[in-house]
């Protein structure tokens, strides 16, 4: 067992939200996480998949204290996180990165990409030659040294997100939370930075937080997948058994729904169809939050919480009937 | 072809006048689609594949120069006054986008923008009958709770629930043609599943011709009977979805199927390079910059669609690679 480089227990957010009905205003709470728990150990990658809104950004964002949690702890190399003063904090957030899903975005397009990368060495004003350093990272990246003087709307959007994995390995972080990386780029273009990442993984002895709605891709690259339903962990396994095996009728759900990129496969597989959408996060409902659409429910469900329970295979689940799962849905068709 | 095409497109082209140039956006497409059939198009961001429709539908900018040939039975697209294209649009060809929001007007009840949609080509109906048939679309397109669905606003709606309403909204007037360009690539998989079920029972039961556009190569092979791949704004390779997924012939298809994530952890196969700029797209076969069969007659004509093995491939060394596979 490698020693873990996040530790992440009983994480919670809430956010306040104000709406105003013609002269009140009322303030309701958006339980975006409740009660989360997972590990990051040292040169693995974690997937964290789930529909939008789950709280998957939210968790990453708390990780790295870009947003303050309401409640839990989070250790990174084994120091407390969570009410750490700011300057230890600036220190620590040199090793701990995070690359944002809109390779459009993620950069201002009035500084060239140099001064992008270059930024973060700036701000925690790191000394030596910042120029090198911009041409080794865009290098390490399987980009050109010169592209550094070139701007943003020159790149395509694989290049652009290259870019944004350089900025973040300008500080030599040990871990990045990637959010959503890929998932605006296309298949063809999406698989060059999937190898990146697994290259500089392999070579720097990186970890990774993976976030991502895509299935097969979180698949391809996690060590072990965490699963989110509005807000809550619902399962998490080792990443082959979760796709093989797994005991949670919304990881069921979910892998049955993503379309296979096989004709035949597509025609002949059983769906599990959930009905309806995710409730809202304001007002989550009571015992079990997937039990309004699960195919399984029973009236425990509706009063009672299911725990994350691990049943003895390094393998926690969140559901009362979790070892009925696999008779009652049938054997896993995953993505 | 046996039966009358439900849309029939020759040798489209798009050019876009911009300031740094002529975009070729669309470089001759030729397509027909059936009645009942899905066909699926795909193809990297940029391609042409939204163009080519948005063409069809006379839904692009005045800086936009369309030639070539679309008919919807006799009637003529490429060309036409508005007159005939606003009554053509809805009431025989449709089409749905990405972002429902942006198509739905916010002050307006959704009923009474359905209503609306009836009426607009049912001009004798009566206002409480557009009414009750916009509450029937509503139904059929699995909105629960139709009637009080109808009178609330768009922004009641969560994003499958609109997406659902511009479906209604689209098969009003029962259209021979429905375009759907990239219907569920905002939505979470399992509310995509709902939105493709509703679209394949509308094809089922009403026997509309659905053109589904599209990035997810898993959302072609379960919905499409056809289809087509485009690059650089040509179709590139075309056949029923079985052949396509399993025997294709074009380099860029093969390419684009192998680049899928697979199970186990080993390193994925990319296209190298990226999509060309339609400013001044390659000579010859525009793939050929990327791909790692290219030869120097890959510089020569444009090729054009030919049928090899069980596709139509525009690719000129086709045969010659067929045995490599
Ligand atoms: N109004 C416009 N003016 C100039 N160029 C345009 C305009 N609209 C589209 N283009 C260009 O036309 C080409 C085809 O665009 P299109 O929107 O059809 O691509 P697409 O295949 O639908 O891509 P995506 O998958 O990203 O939706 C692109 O090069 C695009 O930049
Ligand atoms: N700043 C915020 N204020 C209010 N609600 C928020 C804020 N950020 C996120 N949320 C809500 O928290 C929930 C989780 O969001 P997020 O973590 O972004 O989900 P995901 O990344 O899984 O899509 C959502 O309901 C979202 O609307
Ligand atoms: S606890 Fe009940 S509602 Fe929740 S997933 Fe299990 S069976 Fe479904
Ligand atoms: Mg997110
Ligand atoms: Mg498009």
């Amino acid at each position: 067992m490698t020693a873990p480089v996040v530790e992440v227990a009983n994480l919670t957010k809430e956010f306040t939200v104000k709406s105003s009905h013609g002269l009140r205003v009322i303030r309701r709470t958006v339980h975006a996480v409740s009660d989360v728990s997972l590990t990051v150990p040292s040169g693995k990658t974690v997937g964290l998949v789930g529909e939008s809104g789950s709280g998957k950004t939210t968790v990453g964002r708390c990780i790295l204290r870009l947003i303050e949690p309401t409640a839990g702890s989070v250790k990174f190399q084994g120091t407390e996180l969570v009410g750490l003063p700011a300057k230890d904090l600036r220190k620590l957030r040199r090793s701990m990165q995070i690359v944002f899903q809109d390779p459009y975005a993620s950069l201002d397009p009035k500084m060239t990409i140099g001064a992008s990368i270059a930024e973060p060495l700036q701000i925690q004003k790191v000394e030596g030659n910042h120029q090198d350093r911009v041409a080794e990272l865009l290098e390490l990246v399987g980009l050109a040294p010169d592209h550094a003087r070139r701007f943003p709307h020159e790149f395509s959007g694989g290049q652009r997100q290259r870019v944004g994995v350089a900025r973040a390995l300008a500080l030599n972080p040990s871990f990045i939370v990637l959010d959503e990386p890929v998932s605006a780029l296309d298949v063809s273009i999406q698989a060059g930075v999937v190898n990146l990442l697994q290259d500089l993984q392999e070579q720097l002895g990186l970890s990774y937080l993976f976030i991502a709605h895509d299935l097969s891709v979180v698949r391809h690259i996690s060590d072990s997948v965490a699963v989110m339903y509005l807000g809550k962990v619902v399962e998490v396994g080792p990443a082959e058994e979760l796709y093989s095996a797994s005991a949670h009728p919304y990881t069921r759900a979910l892998l049955s729904a993503v379309p296979q990129a096989d004709p035949i496969v597509e025609r002949e597989r059983q769906r599990i169809m959930l009905q309806g959408e995710v409730p809202s996060p304001i007002n989550p409902p009571s015992g079990c939050r997937f039990r309004t659409r699960c195919p399984m429910a029973q009236e425990i469900c509706s009063v009672e919480e299911p725990a994350l329970i691990d049943r003895g295979q390094g393998h926690p689940v969140a559901c009362h009937f979790a070892e009925a799962v696999a008779v009652t849905l049938g054997s896993n068709v995953s993505a | 072809m046996s039966t009358e095409s439900a849309l029939s497109i020759r040798d489209l082209r798009v050019t876009f006048k911009t300031l740094l140039g002529n975009v070729q956006a669309v470089r001759g497409v030729s397509l027909d689609v059936q009645p009942g059939e899905v066909l699926g198009v795909v193809g990297e961001s940029g391609s042409g594949k939204s163009v080519s429709f948005l063409a069809v539908m006379g839904l692009l900018g005045r800086n936009a120069v369309i030639e070539g040939s679309a008919k919807v039975g006799d009637t003529e697209l490429v060309g036409a006054n508005q007159r005939t294209l606003r009554k053509v649009r809805g009431n025989n060809v449709a089409m749905i986008f990405q972002d429902p929001l942006s198509a739905l007007n916010p002050v307006h009840r959704v009923g009474a923008q359905v209503a609306e949609m009836v009426l607009a080509h049912h001009h004798g109906m009566s206002k409480d009958d557009a009414a009750k048939r916009a509450v029937e679309l509503l139904d059929i397109v699995g909105i629960p709770q139709p009637e009080q669905r109808a009178r609330q606003y768009a922004h009641e709606f969560s994003g499958g629930m609109r997406q659902r309403v511009m479906i209604a909204m689209a098969i009003a007037n029962d259209p021979k043609v429905l375009i759907a360009d990239e219907p569920t690539t905002a939505l979470d998989v399992t509310v995509q599943a709902q939105i493709l079920e509703v679209i394949d029972r509308i094809r089922k039961e009403m026997g509309t011709a659905v053109v589904l556009i599209t990035h997810d190569l898993g959302v072609v092979a379960r919905m499409a009977d056809r289809v087509q791949v485009m690059y650089a704004g040509r179709v590139v390779e075309r056949a029923d979805v079985h052949s396509l997924f399993h025997q294709s012939d074009h380099p860029y298809t093969r390419g684009l199927l192998a680049s899928q994530p697979t199970l186990g952890r080993e390193r994925l196969s990319p296209i190298p390079g990226a999509p060309p700029n339609m400013l001044q797209p390659p000579s010859g076969c525009a793939f050929r910059v990327r791909c790692a069969h290219a030869a120097p007659e890959c510089a020569g004509d444009v090729p054009e669609l030919i049928q090899v093995r069980r596709t139509e491939t525009a690719c000129v060394r086709a045969q010659e690679l067929e045995a490599l596979v």
